[in-house]
């Protein structure tokens, strides 16, 4: 390693946000150009990581490790398995989606694209920090930039929204605070280092309580019933990029927590833990599915679907399976894709017909064929149909949690399948009404599919298709860093 | 040799790129194009038979991928009854997509059509050829979506939506119990290879619960996708696609794979006499209750399809009683004749407008060609004598009469004197009397159009004589047996042979006292038996059931949820939110009046000296130097009285 | 050489050191005189100039008499000449600009800073 890749590709857009607030004020409208520039910048090391990655080894690489605060063993320490990678990549297809979905923005560009920035570098350090503070520090700097995204740019709701996600989840993270500090005195290495703590010698009793700290933090992100309220109102608000960044890749980290602190530096607390999150994930996927029946809003309703999904990642983080674990990573992965896309496209029809009421939608197969026909494909990819990239991350999850030889587990699911029979419900029952049928809205003239929508929907639908069908090579590059994580 | 098998799915996969590239600039083209891929598909098809027939079953397997010790093989496999349905699929879908030049020329999504068309029969091959039960499902899946797709071809209506979507989300009920029984399988075999599975399902030390479980679990999906009760109210919807789709998906080719799916499962199903004994009477059940519901239908489609509902239940008792060759070879022959049904009544719709066998009639004079052949068809599923579903009927009956099963038997016999009635009624409204309203505008069908009607109605009747030849026991009944890879003794029986004649040909007979050109005794007639008219016509009110019993509440439970949702979880992080509010409204209280109160009077007592003190300030520099010098003054005399008196 | 001459002097004429203290205070209260009485600024800055120079006759005075070898006094003196003549400097440019602005330089009429 000459260079150190991940810190460029961690602070790169960083390097963008400079630049985008050094335009002059004439030249506020270049902000997007920047913007685009940076995050493609990042798409190309990020794929370069994705090719350099030695896809056999499941352990950290690319690893940089540097005294920062040395006092309290704090380090400057980065690195990327095969459980961060391809969120790592799926976060910086998505930011330069959310740019280029935003290309006709006109309220305060500069600082939009600037925010935008900004937020791509906290989420990238959150998937690739490998030291607590510095995994804090990312984890709040994410939501200062999507607080404002909500605030300003937002629908009317805004205020509301934007403030109760900030608290909520703040609240959340300062518990998940508290816990990191107790594993820090607790450890008996007194370090912050996520490796080095997997052999920590936490009595089993404290665990059980670092784990409700952390699982606070973690839970409420993700989100899992019952602490979901605030997704509905932020999605909902947010402006397209802001959903399709919230949906794709904020609530990965509350997973993604899960994944790579709870269960290898708390393994006693998660197994006694495990039944009841499965619980609440199981009722998460009934409960987001039903209430989703009934929404009125095409973006509420997909935020509940996302509760929905999630809680089959849940379902499958909690069943501590090696499998199953493998098929929440990749259902992350593919929910960041699809429900990226599904925001993508109802954004874009938003901008049309001005409503996203479904009572209003209708006829669009006639009215904007190609939206339809989109809008069409990512239900089909979000119900899991096989082929498509869902199908492959719910299969994993259902069957993984299937291997573990409890009645219970196998109770579980069954109820989450019948989950996925009422995401079909929810799905379709949406289309039909928002693609077929008779167009109701009040915009009769609408503006022609431009090249820059098209653009922005290809990469999600080669991916989509391409996990649908070639699942394997994703599947290995993260069973290989998932089994070296749960030591099986 | 064998590995060209893999193309025949491909080369749909293929004209579907094609299609979808370039079918919306060049439809005809297109249109022309896929036919001939699916002319390609037949004639390998045909090949695999003698390759299957000479050089036995064969596989071909690839890891797809390896998750601990389950790896996930994707791979095609090939036997007699693979054979069989590629012959079947291949066939019937060929046949589909040169009448559909003709019958959905004037359409302006013609292009899209084929397209849906070529994804279908890719996903069709690839589901006979599967040799697992992984990759099996995911094709299941992919033609129920292009199944949704196809029946919802004409959106604009508002029922053709509706039907696409019930279609889907019905089988997918089904579909989510296979799931389960494909992970019990798979889970407890470590493969979802078909060949593991059965292996294992033999052996010795496994519980006769689990194959039971997992084989009932299995026909779920099966009932689903087969419109078996209680699951079959989705296919007569489907009638809403446009018809040579209800001819190649709901008649002839994916509803029939819940029925392969048992077919293929056999081996499985055997071993749970109390699976066997499910699935026989659901089929059973079936075949009676939906032969029952068409009589009373006015509508030519749902006539045909309550038919194929029907059948498909014979299929499936026929399986159930473990008549394996015969409820196969049911499939085999209704495929062709019900296809010929559909396409006819296809062309008749084309010819007058109108789905309404009431407003049709006489004509027989204006559409020979279609006439004859649906007539023929319709003898085919009558099982009259000499056609082919005659063979493959009295097959199942003379099984269940061998094997003393004899409420079976009189089941069968029941729903085939029905189905000899309303398809002879169909016929009688149809074709001859007199006609009525747009009856007089209707013409023969082009010819793209006829000439499939007349390859079918050769289908209908062909297959019998190979099926009798393959069954007779101077033809070598082993040979057939070996070919379809299971084995049955299955004699020939005359005397239920007989009966299922004359009951047929009862049926016929009542049908032609009733419609043939005397529609007021029809009248009277339903005068009479009204209530039970009204019951069978409303189809047993199961849709209003299902909307009352499960739709309805759970509708009213996502209601509740939702409400739930927003006034009791978020209603408590809202509460939690105002709490806080009035907390921090009772601290900015005390704050104002008791810390900030010491702040202000500290405050005020430094502003109200200052305003005595600022009297001093008089502006005048005078007055301030005299202060000035008298303080000093003052001062000095302090010091001095100071140094002279303490001193 | 002046402090040479200035101690014969002392010591010849028998001049004591009170002479000079009665000059200052004399001097001192002629300034203060001036300074309190009178309304004109440039008058009040003379007055001003006294008050010094009655300092400045102490502190000579008091340096030659207690404590002649150091000088301390005298340098001091000299300081008191500089500030003084800044402060003239300064005094005269302020008289001048007020007198810019309000035409007058009687002092009962300035009393803007009046509370």
């Amino acid at each position: 390693m000459g260079f150190n890749i991940l810190s460029i590709l961690v602070f790169l857009p960083i390097l963008g946000l400079i630049i985008t607030i050094a335009l002059p004020k004439s030249a506020a409208g270049k902000a997007k150009i920047v913007a685009l520039v940076f995050t493609i910048l990042t798409v190309i090391i990020a794929s370069y990581i994705w090719f350099a990655f030695d896809k056999t080894n499941g352990s950290m690489q690319f690893v940089e490790k540097y005294n920062w605060i040395q006092g309290v063993n704090i380090y400057y320490h980065l690195g990327i398995d095969g459980i961060s990678l391809p969120i790592v990549f799926l976060t910086c297809v998505l930011s330069v989606l959310g740019v280029l979905v935003s290309w006709n923005i006109d309220n305060k560009p500069k600082a939009f694209f600037a925010l935008l920035l900004l937020l791509q570098t906290g989420m990238l350090g959150v998937f690739v920090s490998l030291d607590f503070i510095l995994f804090y520090i990312f984890w709040e700097l994410v939501l200062l930039p999507m607080y404002f995204l909500i605030g300003i740019w937002g629908s009317s709701r805004r205020l509301y929204a934007s403030i109760k996600f900030f608290i909520y989840t703040l609240f959340g993270s300062v518990l998940m605070l508290v816990g990191i500090l107790i594993i820090f005195f607790k450890s008996g290495i007194n370090s912050f280092d996520m490796l080095e703590l997997t052999k920590n010698s936490i009595a089993p009793n404290t665990q059980n309580w670092i784990f409700l700290l952390m699982f606070m933090g973690f839970a409420i992100k993700v989100p899992m019933f019952p602490l979901h309220t605030w997704l509905p109102d932020a999605h909902t608000e947010a402006p397209t990029a802001g959903s399709v960044l919230l949906a794709g890749i904020l609530l990965k980290m509350g997973a993604y927590g899960f994944i790579r602190i709870s269960i290898p530096i708390l393994p006693y607390a998660s197994k006694s833990w495990a039944p009841a999150i499965s619980i609440l994930a199981v009722i998460g996927i009934i409960y987001g599915a039903l209430a989703c029946l009934v929404q009125k809003d095409v973006k509420r309703l997909i935020a509940f679907s996302s509760v929905s999904h999630m809680g089959f990642v849940m379902l499958g983080i909690a069943s501590l399976n090696p499998t199953a674990i493998t098929g929440s990573v990749l259902q992350m992965f593919n929910h960041g894709c699809i429900t990226g896309m599904l925001f993508l496209i109802i954004g874009m029809i938003y901008d049309r017909t001005h409503t996203r009421q479904i009572s209003e939608l209708g006829g669009l197969a006639n009215k904007m064929p190609f939206f339809a026909g989109m809008l069409a494909f990512a239900s089909f990819a979000s119900l899991g149909l096989p082929g498509l990239s869902g199908f492959w991350g719910e299969f994993l999850i259902l069957f993984g949690t299937f291997k573990n030889h409890t009645t219970f587990y196998q109770v579980m699911v069954y109820i989450a399948v019948f989950g996925i029979v009422l995401g079909a419900a929810y799905l379709l029952w949406m289309l039909q009404r928002v693609i077929f049928g008779e167009y109701k809205g009040q915009v009769q003239e609408f503006r022609k599919v431009s090249a820059v929508d098209i653009i922005t929907l290809i990469p999600l639908i080669i991916i989509i298709i391409f996990i649908g069908v070639y699942p394997s090579g994703m599947v290995n590059i993260i069973a290989g860093s998932v089994s070296k994580l749960i030591g099986m | 040799m064998e590995k060209f098998i893999w193309i025949i799915p491909v080369l749909p996969i293929f004209g579907f790129i094609i299609t979808f590239f370039f079918g919306k600039k060049f439809p005809k083209a297109a249109s022309v194009f896929t036919t001939v891929i699916l002319g390609a598909c037949v004639l390998l098809s045909m090949m695999s038979i003698f390759i299957v027939n000479s050089g036995g079953p064969f596989e071909i397997t690839k890891n797809w991928y390896v998750t601990g010790k389950y790896s996930i093989a994707m791979g095609f496999a090939a036997d007699g009854l693979t054979a069989m349905m590629l012959n079947v699929v291949s066939i019937v879908s060929f046949l589909v997509h040169l009448y559909s030049i003709g019958y959905m020329h004037n359409d302006s999504r013609f292009w899209m059509f084929f397209l849906y068309l070529q994804l279908f029969s890719a996903s069709m091959f690839g589901l006979v050829l599967s040799n697992n039960y992984l990759q099996l499902y995911i094709f299941w899946e992919l033609v129920g979506l292009c199944s949704y797709l196809l029946i919802g071809f004409w959106y604009e209506k508002k029922s053709a939506a509706d039907a696409a979507k019930k279609a889907f989300l019905t089988t997918k009920i089904g579909d989510a119990g296979m799931l389960i029984g494909i992970f019990l399988l798979f889970f407890n075999t470590g493969s979802a290879v078909f060949k593991d599975v059965f292996n294992f399902a033999a052996g010795p030390e496994v519980s006769q619960g689990l194959i039971t479980a997992s084989a009932i679990l299995l026909f779920c999906g099966a009932i689903g996708k087969s419109a078996q009760f209680p699951l079959h109210i989705w296919l007569p919807d489907a009638m809403e696609g446009p018809t040579p789709v209800s001819a190649l998906i709901h008649a002839a080719t994916m509803v029939a794979a819940g029925v392969y799916l048992v077919g293929r499962s056999f081996p499985l199903f055997s071993l749970s006499a109390t699976a066997m004994q499910v699935v026989a009477v659901v089929g059973a059940f079936t075949a009676i209750f939906a032969a029952t519901i068409a009589i009373t239908q006015n509508d030519i489609k749902k006539v045909l399809a309550y038919s194929t509902i029907s059948q498909l239940g014979y299929m499936m008792f026929a399986l159930g009683m473990g008549a394996y060759v015969a409820g196969m070879f049911h499939l085999l022959t209704h495929a062709f004749f019900k296809a010929l049904l559909f396409l006819g009544s296809g062309s008749v719709i084309h010819a007058t407008g109108t789905q309404d066998i009431r407003e049709m009639g006489g004509l027989f004079k204006k559409m020979k060609v279609t006439a004859i052949t649906f007539i023929i068809g319709t003898l085919a599923l009558a099982g009259f004598p000499l056609t082919a579903g005659f063979f493959s009927k009295d097959y199942i009956l003379g099984f269940a009469y061998a094997q003393n099963k004899y409420i079976f038997f009189i089941i069968g016999i029941i729903t085939a004197f029905f189905t000899a009635f309303y398809m002879f009624r169909v016929i009688f409204v149809v074709f001859f009397g007199n006609p009525k309203k747009d009856g007089i505008h209707a013409h023969e069908s082009p010819k793209v159009m006829t000439i499939p009607l007349i390859i079918l109605a050769v289908l209908s009747v062909v297959p019998g004589y190979f099926g009798a030849w393959f069954i007779s026991e101077r033809f070598s009944i082993d040979k057939f047996i070996s070919f379809f890879g299971f084995e049955g003794q299955e004699p020939l029986h005359i005397i239920p042979m007989v009966i299922a004649v004359l009951v047929g040909l009862l049926g016929i007979l009542i049908a032609f006292i009733l419609y043939f050109g005397k529609p007021i005794t029809n009248k009277k007639i339903s005068k009479w038996i009204y209530p039970l008219y009204k019951l069978l016509h409303n189809k047993y009110y199961i849709d209003e059931i299902y909307g009352f019993i499960i739709i309805k509440p759970l509708m009213k439970l996502a209601e509740f949820i939702n409400t739930f949702d927003r006034v009791v979880v978020d209603g408590f992080v809202n509460f939690i939110g105002k709490l806080t509010v009035i907390f921090s409204r009772a601290v900015d209280i005390f704050d104002i009046k008791a810390v900030d109160g010491v702040v202000n009077k500290v405050a005020d007592v430094t502003y109200l000296s200052g305003k005595k003190l600022r009297l001093l300030q008089t502006g005048n520099t005078s007055s301030y130097l005299a202060i000035m010098f008298g303080a000093v003054a003052i001062f000095v005399i302090y010091l001095l009285i100071k140094v002279i008196f303490i001193r | 050489m002046s402090i040479a001459l200035f101690k014969i002097l002392i010591a010849n004429y028998d001049i004591k050191l009170w002479y000079f203290l009665v000059i200052s205070a004399i001097l001192f209260c002629i300034g203060i005189f001036g300074v309190l009485t009178r309304r004109n600024l440039v008058q009040i800055l003379m007055s001003i100039e006294l008050i010094l120079n009655a300092a400045m006759i102490n502190f000579v005075a008091f340096s030659a008499y207690q404590k002649p070898e150091s000088q301390l006094g005298t340098i001091f003196t000299i300081f008191i000449i500089i500030v003084a003549a800044c402060e003239v400097g300064i005094g005269l440019a302020i008289i001048l600009s007020i007198y810019r602005g309000k035409s007058t330089t009687d002092i009962s009429k300035i009393n803007i800073l009046k509370w």
